[in-house]
């Protein structure tokens, strides 16, 4: 592994020793493989009018045109018209769209790593409503067979392989279930054999929000549940889905579906994380060609429903919020009012953002963003939209729903010196429940 | 009178037989994909593909508020020229005879001034557009000459047609002949480039739309 720069300064990483050329072809190769009628359409579809670009929490705080959301496809629109749309016959004969070159591709591996969350925020602008953030998606799994990854997401993609998470090896996920169940006085459920209920974590849970761990097993054991952690299939955060490394994809879903079937679960609930949601909720069946015999749920789903449905009751905190909309959850998921319904029952009043609900705008770091410590200043500066806007709503607490946002933003304050809690709606249903 | 002739019979039978098949073959090429069967269960209260689709065929039709602030010129003059282009093409008595003897329909049109009104006015606004593209940071490095060439073939027939009506220029047949021939163009054109929008804007909207509506996520 190896970091270079472009020609125009562009930093990009390169993983193995093939030549360029052979980079290239893997690249588009695996691009066009699983072109899809949805996709053609979409790279069909672009006016050129540039009203995507002021979506982009990337254009916007840097006023550079390369964060146009469209322009970050540009190779792949080039692949597309050369080797599947409809005039593909004629351009190649008539040499109208030349090859991509490896040079075009380290260029934008950049822009497509660093400079884009899959925030989808740009979707809602286009007049075409082109899925642009979904082809950017596409666009990864060409570049992750280039072996064109930022070496962070390539680390993480590795780790993920060799212990089954980018976090900590599974053979220590009992020890720290355990440890979060002593440290905070819940008892915990680890690798039960059946269970209705089983429950999967993201990252940051195994190592800086370990409290969520306990957080859940109180409100489950609160409900009598029956439930249970496995050591078998706990990782949710899918680095696949992100990284466009689809075997990974494949084999971390595979791994918490087959484990949650196996112990006869009827609902997998999914961590506070917002692309876990993404990879689970909508992308799981694809692996397996039919429906799934099991409900896949968000955390914030399942509180909601705890809530509204009046199994737990909350005590009332009766102060002021904020809520930051995680892009995967809300815009690309539709969760927009569970998340609400929660903060009501917790007596919290709520001061919605200018832009909110499916048009919230990204915490940044989204998409591998924020673990990509190349894109760090890139990152600091979209921060500056979600920090003024929760100056403005001047509000007592500040709350979100995806661990990952919870980093980002932290990780944002903490850059600026800028004193603000953020909190996590999970925590905040634990530590308010009646007894 | 030669030229007339040419323009009136061959070119235009050409250029619609080529438009047909290559809007044709440019929606067949893409629709011939496989699609992406979804597995995933629907959010409880999705609407049927259909409707999902439809629905966001209009609800795109006006963008949401918080990003008309910088894309208020793009979107107002979008529908200036759209609407004027559509006003011109089809209520524009000469157009509607010519409509009448091919297809056998036929409608009111509106007094030639206005037509004439509405034609400066989309011409104008078609320049607005392209001044726009020719200066805007973001336009300038997202456009390909696709955008030019079919700017210019959406222009020539608004001002051929706007000078044979006011008879400036060159001799009123002539400039007939030429009004036609830059339709022609238009026509041969518009399978190629980004004029088929005005076809794959359903499919685009819909198909976002679908998936959209499935997730029960707001467009
Ligand atoms: S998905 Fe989000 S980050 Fe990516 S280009 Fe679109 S608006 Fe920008
Ligand atoms: S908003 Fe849509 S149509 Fe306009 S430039 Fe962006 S992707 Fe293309
Ligand atoms: S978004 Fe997400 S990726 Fe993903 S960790 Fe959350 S919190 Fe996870």
């Amino acid at each position: 592994m190896t970091a270079k720069t472009t020609a125009s300064g562009a930093a990009y990483d390169v993983q193995g020793d093939r030549a360029d050329t052979e980079r290239r072809d893997a690249a588009m190769q695996a691009f066009v493989r699983d072109f899809a009628r949805t996709a053609a359409i979409h790279m069909e579809s672009c006016l050129r009018c540039g009203m995507c670009a002021n979506a982009c929490h990337f254009y916007v705080t840097t006023g550079d045109p390369k964060y146009t959301p469209i322009n970050k496809l540009r190779p792949f629109e080039q692949a597309y018209h050369r080797h599947i749309g409809p005039f593909a016959p004629i351009y190649r004969l008539f040499g109208l769209k030349s090859n991509v070159s490896i040079e075009m591709l380290q260029e934008w591996e950049s822009l497509i790593y660093d400079g884009c969350t899959l925030c989808g925020r740009c979707t809602l602008a286009c007049p075409m409503g082109i899925d642009i953030s979904e082809l950017i998606k596409e666009a990864r799994h060409g570049m992750y067979k280039a072996g064109l990854v930022p070496d962070r997401l390539e680390l993480m993609d590795r780790t993920a392989k060799a212990w089954g998470s980018p976090a900590s090896p599974s053979e220590d996920f009992a020890d720290i279930i355990r440890d979060a169940g002593e440290e905070h006085g819940v008892p915990m459920n680890i690798d039960l054999p059946k269970a209705d209920y089983v429950v999967t974590v993201a990252p940051a849970e195994l190592t800086e929000h370990t409290k969520a761990l306990s957080d859940v097993a109180k409100i489950l054991n609160k409900i009598g549940a029956s439930w249970t952690y496995s050591t078998e299939g706990f990782e949710a955060s899918n680095i696949g889905y992100i990284n466009g490394d689809l075997p990974l994809q494949e084999k971390m879903t595979r791994k918490i579906i087959d484990n949650a079937i196996r112990i006869g679960a009827h609902t997998l609930i999914l961590p506070e994380c917002g692309h876990a949601y993404g990879a689970a909720r909508w992308e799981a069946a694809r692996w397996y060609g039919k429906k799934l015999p099991l409900r896949i749920i968000h955390m914030t789903e399942f509180l909601a429903e705890l809530v509204t449905s009046g199994r737990i009751k909350l005590k009332k905190m009766g102060e002021t919020t904020c809520f930051h909309d995680p892009c995967q959850l809300v815009r690309r998921g539709g969760v927009t009012e569970a998340p609400r319904a929660v903060l009501k029952g917790l007596g919290l009043d709520l001061t919605e953002f200018e832009d909110h609900g499916e048009l919230a705008w990204c915490c940044g770091g989204g998409g591998g963003v924020v673990s990509n410590v190349r894109a760090d200043p890139l990152r600091f500066k979209a921060f500056s939209i979600k920090r003024k806007q929760v100056e403005d709503a001047k509000t007592q607490h500040f709350v979100t729903a995806c661990g990952q946002c919870r980093i980002t933003l932290t990780l944002g304050a903490k850059h600026d010196k800028w004193d603000q809690k953020v909190e996590s709606l999970l925590e905040l249903v634990a530590d308010h429940l009646e007894d | 009178m030669e030229l007339l002739a040419f323009a009136r019979g061959p070119a235009l039978t050409f250029s619609l037989a080529i438009f047909v098949l290559g809007v044709v073959w440019r929606l067949v090429g893409v629709l011939a994909l496989p699609p992406w069967h979804d597995y995933s269960p629907p959010r409880e209260g999705a609407p049927p593909n259909w409707l999902a689709a439809i629905r966001a065929v209009f609800r795109k039709m006006i963008p949401h508020k918080t990003f008309l602030k910088d894309g208020m010129f793009t979107t107002i003059n979008g529908y200036v020229f759209h609407f004027g282009l559509a006003i011109v093409v089809f209520l524009f008595v000469p157009h509607i005879v010519l409509i009448q003897s091919l297809f056998g329909v036929s409608w009111p049109g509106l007094p030639n001034g206005v037509i004439t009104g509405v034609g400066g006015l989309t011409a104008a606004s078609l320049l607005g557009a392209l001044a726009y593209r020719l200066t805007s940071p973001v336009l300038k490095l997202i456009s390909r000459p696709n955008d030019y060439i079919s700017w210019l073939l959406t222009f020539l027939p608004v001002a051929t047609g706007l000078a044979a009506t006011a008879h400036v220029g060159l001799r009123y047949e002539t400039m007939l002949a030429l009004h036609i021939l830059s339709v022609c163009a238009f026509l041969i054109w518009f399978p190629f480039g980004k004029l088929m929008h005005a076809f794959l804007f359903v499919l685009s909207r819909g198909a976002t739309g679908i998936r959209f509506g499935h997730r029960g996520a707001q467009l």
